[in-house]
């Protein structure tokens, strides 16, 4: 393995971790939130069980989510030196703002954990809310930063020398809020799903029906408004790519040659040799016509970019139709879920749904690894869209393999300490919990 | 705004060595507690500073925000040449920060506990015995930007006896001042005395460290007497930082714990002072008499700007919400 592509993998290695550990570490504080505030409302203790058995994993995955975030922060100019000395003080900004909502949500976390029965109630529940707020701001900023690698503003470049910098336009440039929009729905379905189908799959067991069916309850209706949702937003971010990344949108649809009335493919394996797809289903004139409103817009192909320059056509392809596929599941869950709930069925009666899921439990974390393959590979060879290469951002320290192997080891572990843990706090959920 | 912006860092670098110093320290002194005793010192810790123990990491955060958005040349060779010991010391940070998480949040408590508290103990010991090595070698002028081959580029940058001499002074800083901190928050007076015995013993290993310090200054030509003593701003640091030290001695045993954290504070404060005075705004000193400094190696004029006023917005939301976290648990604790 040569050092560029080591350190790509363990970039990739080490954001994909990252991500899924600050989405929980986001996202259930709102879920915590809700169950805290049915029971400030109705006194009911199973309410208290269950916030209080959330906020453990909440604290499990926030402690996680803040160490590999601290290991990013210093990963960007372990492996990227080249590219944070230029990129450092133009998309800056978003980060030390970021540094502060962080910050905000490590201290509310604090007064949340420790805070049971010490402060006025309502006191303690609007730190719970802190927690996640301030968590859903880091995220959206972070997005931000990610967003201008996409779609960079706010300087100017003229002969390798950035000049004329405004932070403020970086941070607001034209990808942030598809991006982030994008992002924020995803991790509320993603954690919505991996939460609802765990609980799920207790109640299938029959094991403290009442406990996890309000967990369920919860955990479900963000997940399923989450993934209603996320089909508009990745319109509008697939409409916005074909302006600020025409080479992303190409590759992802396998667009080979420029022209009008361009299909929308479903699936299928793109061949970047004979510049076809194969086993894929194709839909007249449907891409052309979601980009610009009618079969006639012309949607740029790879034929426009010279071969150093193109995005990998394959893995950004299919990881694209993964996550399309997986999005599509989810939304036809949710559908029926809402569906159910309007007619009125019991649910710990359905059994079948619920057994479905149980299957969607890790649907929602594949889909967004997969999202954030497309954005990532998507942009490659470029690391700042256009302007600078990732080859050239590379650290000169050789080597990169072996550190590579490290992080994997390290990361397959927590991983496995996570899951172990997970498993033990839903195992002793009669024991700790669920206390009648 | 350059100014503002450099007042952060300091202070950021400061809070972090006493803050995530005082909380590596309780880790430290777990290692060096008797086996009986150790059990005891995690629970006073996890009780006292739980709370407030995701916070104190943040500070690391700041500093490594303010560097790369405002001295990105600083950051990126720092990163390039001390790779593998900030390699060292992430690794230190996630296995800590975990460990903690997970032996305080672990539903099930049995032989897990074991490899938590191991995996924690060793880890409080090697995070900041390498962020004392970074710091050393920043300043000690091994970084060699012409070097060929990978030991002179990559290992000699780091890896010599003063910079190993200031990460074991840095251990015994982090050590001491846990200690320091642990005493005001015993719940009995035998507990209380072996916290005060760990204090001393930790203080006494700082100055033996910190004689090793000079003596590897010596050895490799790291002109740390001079940086300290060779002008009126070190020497008066020096001199408060002892005055603190012996009033310490003198006052530990019945001091309030207010005054006895104050005055392990001071000496802490002092000594950073005094380290980083002299060769201010440089803050790099590299091989052949080059250096990066904060006042020439400044980023980009408007992200100095947008950086001191994001830096001044979040301190207007942090340090009250911190203020009032830190106060109230001790409230409640006292």
């Amino acid at each position: 393995m040569n050092d560029f592509l080591a350190a790509r993998s363990q970039m990739a290695l080490s954001l994909a971790f990252h991500i899924i550990f600050s989405c929980i570490g986001m996202v259930m504080p709102f879920f915590m939130a809700v169950s805290h505030f049915y029971y400030l409302r109705t006194g009911k203790p199973v309410f208290r069980n269950v916030t209080k058995a959330w906020s453990k994993g909440v604290a499990i995955f926030f402690a996680t989510g803040a160490v590999s975030g601290t290991v990013l922060s210093f990963e960007l100019g372990l492996l990227w030196p080249g590219f944070m000395k230029h990129a450092g003080p133009i998309f800056g900004l978003p980060f030390s703002l970021e540094g502060t909502a962080f910050f905000i949500e490590a201290i509310a976390l604090g007064f949340y954990m420790y805070g049971w029965d010490r402060f006025n109630k309502w006191f303690h529940w609007f730190t719970g809310v802190v927690v996640g707020v301030s968590g859903l701001v880091s995220g959206i900023l972070v997005v931000a930063a990610n967003a201008w690698m996409n779609s960079p503003a706010g300087f100017d470049f003229k002969d390798g020398v950035y000049s004329n910098i405004d932070p403020v336009k970086a941070m607001f440039n034209d990808a942030w809020f598809s991006q982030a929009l994008h992002m924020s729905i995803a991790a509320f379905a993603a954690t919505g799903f991996a939460v609802a189908g765990i609980h799920a799959l207790m109640i299938v067991k029959r094991k403290n029906v009442d406990f996890h069916s309000k967990s369920f309850r919860i955990a479900a209706v963000f997940a399923c408004v989450a993934a209603i949702l996320q089909p508009i937003s990745g319109d509008h971010s697939a409409r916005g790519l074909a302006h600020r990344q025409p080479a992303k949108l190409a590759a992802l649809e396998s667009v080979f040659k420029t022209g009008t009335h361009i299909p929308l493919v479903i699936g299928g394996i793109p061949d970047a040799k004979t510049q076809e797809v194969k086993f894929g289903m194709e839909i007249p004139g449907l891409l052309s016509f979601m980009v610009g409103g009618n079969t006639n817009t012309v949607i740029q192909g790879l034929d426009q970019l010279a071969p150093e320059d193109q995005p990998p056509v394959v893995i950004t392809h299919i990881a694209f139709q993964v996550m399309v596929a997986l999005g599509m599941f989810m939304l036809g869950v949710s559908i029926l879920y809402f569906y159910m709930l309007v007619r009125k069925h019991i649910l710990v009666d359905s059994r079948w749904l619920l057994k479905l899921f149980v299957l969607t439990t890790p649907l929602g974390y594949l889909a967004l690894e997969a999202g954030w393959v497309v954005t990532e590979a998507g942009r490659q060879p470029w690391i700042l869209y256009g302007i600078l290469r990732t080859r050239d951002a590379v650290t000169p320290m050789p080597g990169i393999q072996y550190t590579f192997y490290l992080f994997s080891l390290v990361y397959l572990s927590l991983a496995l300490f996570v899951t172990l843990l997970l498993y033990r706090q839903i195992k002793m959920v009669p024991v700790k919990y669920d206390i009648a | 705004m350059v100014y503002i912006v450099m007042a952060f860092l300091w202070v950021s670098i400061l809070l972090y060595l006493l803050l995530g110093g005082a909380d590596f320290g309780a880790g430290i002194i777990e290692l060096f507690t008797s086996d009986n005793n150790k059990n005891r010192t995690s629970d006073t810790m996890s009780r006292t500073i739980g709370p407030i123990w995701e916070a104190n990491h943040m500070w690391l955060i700041i500093v490594i925000v303010i560097l790369f958005t405002g001295f990105p040349d600083i950051y990126a060779s720092v990163s390039t040449y001390l790779h593998i010991p900030l390699l060292v010391m992430l690794l230190g940070i996630i296995a800590r920060g975990t460990a903690f998480a997970f032996r305080h949040y672990d539903a099930v408590e049995d032989y897990m506990q074991v490899i938590y508290n191991k995996v924690f103990r060793i880890s409080s010991f090697i995070t900041p015995f390498f962020l004392g090595i970074i710091a050393a070698s920043a300043v000690s002028g091994t970084i060699n930007p012409d070097a060929h081959g990978f030991a002179d580029a990559y290992i000699f940058s780091w890896l010599h006896f003063f910079s190993v001499a200031v990460g074991l002074f840095t251990v015994c800083i982090c050590g001491y001042l846990a200690a320091v901190f642990l005493i005001g928050e015993t719940l009995t007076p035998a507990e209380r005395r072996r916290y005060i015995v760990k204090a001393r013993s930790m203080n006494i290993a700082a100055l033996v460290s910190g004689l090793l310090v000079f003596l590897s200054a010596a050895y490799d030509h790291v002109p740390l007497a001079n940086w300290l003593f060779g002008n009126p701003v070190g020497i008066a640091a020096i001199a408060i930082a002892v005055v603190a030290l012996v009033t310490q001695w003198i006052m530990i045993a019945e001091g309030h714990k207010t005054i006895i954290r104050l005055l392990a504070g001071i000496q802490v404060t002092m000594l950073l002072v005094a380290t980083t005075f002299f060769h201010y705004p440089r803050i790099i000193l590299m091989s052949g008499g080059r250096y990066l400094s904060l006042m020439e190696h400044h980023g980009d004029e408007k992200a100095i700007q947008s950086l001191g006023l994001a830096l001044l917005i979040g301190s207007a939301f942090i340090l009250p919400a911190l203020f009032y976290l830190i106060y109230s648990f001790q409230k409640k604790t006292a």
